[in-house]
């Protein structure tokens, strides 16, 4: 497979995939403070910290309001991490690599990124909750028509890899901002919690009918364990990491595999590690880690497989898709 | 046919109608199509058009708008109402087509070799050599089997007097074919009862006809070759193409960028490494091709490429100075060509056309402006053009000024009436001007050429220009098969 193909198609599924969980993001809050409503301003606050663009926020938006942010995080064109941005950046990728994809994979991607932008054209009322939900849907399609239409091949390996690593980030984030913002104090680690706001975290993720298959009833470390160690649930970081190295180990690559070391580093991490160390050592500490960890796995991806073609070139000829990785901002 | 609601007063005027003759009857092949058009409620036909703009837009079948805004994507506008090329028509143009293809390449390959044409006094020797898009660096290039031109477009257009004429080669990156294959793909889903009586041939396997024709030439005769499709990339307008030929061919799309010339051997580069690359199809015209013998400012191509294909290591479709056919005053001299390299009659006949370096013809051309088409030599896309009938005074000037200034890049025709297919307008049909594209392929043991075309359609009431660029559109083109002698076509092989 070209080295410039196998780029596109992991950077394409990485930015639905990023489109799928902003949506999920901000669903959530939604969720979250319409059961909580006297605290509707400090909750959306946070959303934007966590794009670490909050100054560019401030400067073209000013107030932290529902419909501020919703068009921040879902229509603004300039803002290269919102949901249109990035399913824009998603079938410019596919567009490239049109003839490496399925038809149906691109028809899907691309009616969801029409669809979206015909929205923009609506503004802050077109980003209901249906519309977000939408997104999701979209985005599971195009997941399931690429899943049943491609051969198990290097494109497909690709596409796996940005895809989980993609969740695995996502989901962290999630669990970070969340676990920060709904728990009250130290002290209510390990207690039964109130089922309402945490239920709605993991129905952000879709998880919540499988947590309460696994564990029934709700406490922090159960939920901890639940997204961030469980090796069966799709959206846990564990599962996505594992579904990567898997990806990655059908890929090939060099002998000496940077990549591959790395992500079986990031894994061991995981194994040994319990809810409760990892609640006990500071779960934000613990994610930050990870996120970090996440970003050299990419840098290694982009070393091993993507970027052999630029030594090769005698002549220093960069063209757009060769500088994209790094307009694509791992640490959004 | 005139009560009906779908074609009102429809008229043919005094233009010849594909579909219909001059008394309003429809012509053979057309009928089963119009029973059906008419058995359609009011309404439905609209309907089915914007269905299939949706449908276009949805697939992503679209063309990148230049100057316009970065990335603007448009659909190319589609009109319902296919053409029809009746049987014993189409027999006639093939072998007109497969004549002219022929003729020109053995053309190509005398002037970059013996140049004999020029010096039996033909072709005059500054005509030649003052083409823009001879290039010198192919002088003594053998191509596999001595073919140059394996994929061509021959632009080709009916006048009032019924005949059918030959308006120009494309011999560089003919483009276009994607939409044939589209067209008749949506107007199968959308109007499958159209088909069912009418015989029309397929164009479905044009991609395997390009496959087996860029295989064909594959240097070391390697029956499967690795074969490439090289685009100068997402932002060229034909991008859509492109890949689109690559994908239905199961072949990589490659960029300039992904392929590396070592020790004149062609490579891509892959995430295992180099891999040998043995046929290229190149969507990127000459001058960009390799920066080390053409333009030197080029991004899009590789360096070293012309190398390894002097070395015969790898093939190149078209091969490169192959556009030198596609010069229009070169284009002058084709029947020329048919009568010196064949001894035969040309089976389809020029436009007539007056060569503005020639002292009669400047004269007379300048003369009669207003009433000519003026092209440039080496324009394309309806650009340096003058349509006379339609010019101010000052447009006039401005082009007897460039014909004195530089009488070598100036061609001039008569308008032609073109003819007309009736073209969905709202509630009811107006005929609307077309031409035809044609494509041909040639592997140097055969040439097959595509039961159908690009038929292009200029959209504005009265306009003679088709192209995309200037408000053109297209229809599906159904070349109608002969029961008996089309039998085997009928069954095709993918």
């Amino acid at each position: 497979m070209l080295s410039r193909v196998a780029n596109s198609i992991y950077w394409m599924t990485r930015y639905i995939e990023r489109a799928e969980n902003l949506a999920r993001f901000i669903d959530v809050s939604s969720n979250v403070i319409l059961d909580q409503p006297e605290a509707a301003a400090k909750q959306w606050e946070p959303l934007v910290r966590t794009t670490s663009d909050e100054k560019y926020f401030r400067e073209h938006y000013g107030e932290f309001t529902a419909s501020n942010v919703r068009n921040f995080l879902t229509f603004d064109r300039e803002y290269s991490n919102s949901i249109l941005s990035s399913l824009s950046q998603a079938r410019e990728n596919a567009r490239t690599v049109r003839e490496a994809i399925s038809s149906e994979a691109w028809e899907v991607l691309n009616e969801n990124y029409l669809a979206v932008k015909h929205a923009a054209l609506q503004g802050a009322a077109a980003a209901n909750s249906d519309f977000y939900t939408e997104v999701k849907r979209q985005s599971h399609l195009f997941n399931g028509v690429f899943d049943s239409t491609m051969s198990r091949d290097k494109g497909w390996y690709f596409a796996n890899i940005g895809r989980f690593l993609e969740r695995a980030d996502k989901t962290s984030r999630i669990l970070d901002v969340k676990y920060f913002t709904l728990l009250p104090s130290f002290d209510d680690v390990d207690t039964t919690l109130d089922d309402l706001l945490w239920s709605a975290v993991l129905r952000s993720v879709s998880g919540f009918e499988m947590y309460r298959k696994r564990y029934h009833s709700l406490t922090i470390n159960r939920v901890v364990e639940f997204l961030v160690l469980d090796t069966k649930f799709p959206r846990s970081i564990h599962y996505c990491v594992r579904t990567a190295i898997g990806s990655l180990n059908r890929v090939g690559g060099p002998e000496d595999n940077i990549a591959l070391k790395q992500a079986a580093a990031i894994e061991a991490k995981l194994c040994n590690v319990t809810a409760k160390e990892v609640i006990n050592g500071g779960l934000h500490e613990f994610i930050d880690g990870i996120q970090k960890e996440l970003n050299r796995l990419g840098e290694a991806i982009h070393e091993t497989y993507f970027a052999r073609r630029d030594e090769l070139h005698a002549t220093p000829v960069k063209l757009l898709s060769a500088t994209q990785s790094q307009s694509q901002s791992l640490t959004n | 046919m005139t009560n009906h609601h779908h074609f009102g007063e429809y008229q043919t005027e005094n233009f010849f109608d594909e579909m219909l003759d001059a008394n309003g009857v429809p012509r053979q092949g057309a009928e089963p199509l119009l029973k059906c058009i008419n058995e359609l409620p009011p309404g439905e036909l609209v309907t089915r058009q914007q269905s299939i703009e949706r449908a276009l837009m949805r697939m992503g079948i679209t063309f990148t708008v230049y100057g316009d805004e970065a990335g603007t994507e448009k659909i190319f506008p589609f009109d319902v109402i296919p053409r029809i090329v009746q049987a014993f028509e189409w027999r006639h143009i093939e072998a007109g087509l497969k004549q002219r293809i022929e003729a020109l390449n053995r053309f190509i390959d005398d002037i970059y070799h013996d140049q004999a044409i020029v010096k039996d006094g033909i072709l005059p020797r500054h005509t030649l050599e003052k083409a823009k898009s001879f290039r010198k660096q192919c002088i003594g290039l053998k191509p596999p089997k001595g073919v140059w031109c394996h994929i061509t477009g021959t632009d080709l257009v009916r006048h009032s007097d019924g005949a059918i004429y030959v308006l120009e080669d494309n011999l560089r990156c003919p483009s276009g074919v994607s939409y044939v294959l589209q067209n008749r793909l949506v107007m199968k889903r959308s109007f499958p009862q159209m088909f069912a009586d009418s015989n029309v041939r397929p164009v479905i396997n044009y991609p395997a006809q390009l496959f087996k024709t860029l295989s064909s030439i594959s240097p070391d005769g390697n029956p499967e070759p690795t074969v490439v499709v090289l685009t100068p990339g997402i932002f060229n307008s034909a991008y859509y193409e492109h890949s689109f030929l690559a994908q239905q061919m199961g072949v990589e799309l490659v960029q300039g960028e992904d392929l590396v010339v070592e020790n004149d051997i062609v490579y891509m580069l892959t995430t295992d490494g180099l891999e040998k690359v043995d046929v290229i199809y190149r969507r990127i015209d000459d001058d960009f091709l390799d920066p080390k013998h053409f333009r030197k400012d080029s991004m899009l191509g590789v360096p070293g490429l012309l190398d390894a294909y002097r070395q015969g290591n790898v093939a190149l479709a078209n091969a490169p100075g192959t556009g030198v056919a596609d010069d229009k005053v070169i284009y002058a001299y084709v029947p020329e060509m048919i009568h010196y390299y064949m001894g035969e009659e040309p089976v389809l006949p020029n436009v007539p056309t007056y060569i503005c370096e020639r002292d009669d013809d400047r004269k007379y051309v300048l003369e009669h402006l207003d009433e000519l088409v003026v092209k440039a030599a080496n324009e394309a896309g309806g650009y340096g053009m003058l349509i006379g009938t339609q010019s101010t005074l000052e447009q006039r000037q401005e082009f007897a000024k460039r014909i004195e200034d530089d009488p070598r890049n100036y061609i001039a025709q008569p308008t032609l009436a073109l003819s007309r297919v009736p073209t969905n307008v709202g509630d009811h049909f107006e005929g609307r001007h077309v031409d035809l594209r044609p494509y041909v392929l040639y592997g140097g043991d055969s040439v097959w050429v595509l039961p159908g075309g690009l038929t292009r359609v200029a959209l504005k009431k009265g306009s003679l220009v088709v192209n995309s660029s200037q408000g053109g559109g297209s229809k599906d083109t159904w070349v109608i098969a002969d029961q008996e002698l089309d039998a085997t076509d009928l069954k095709v092989t993918l």
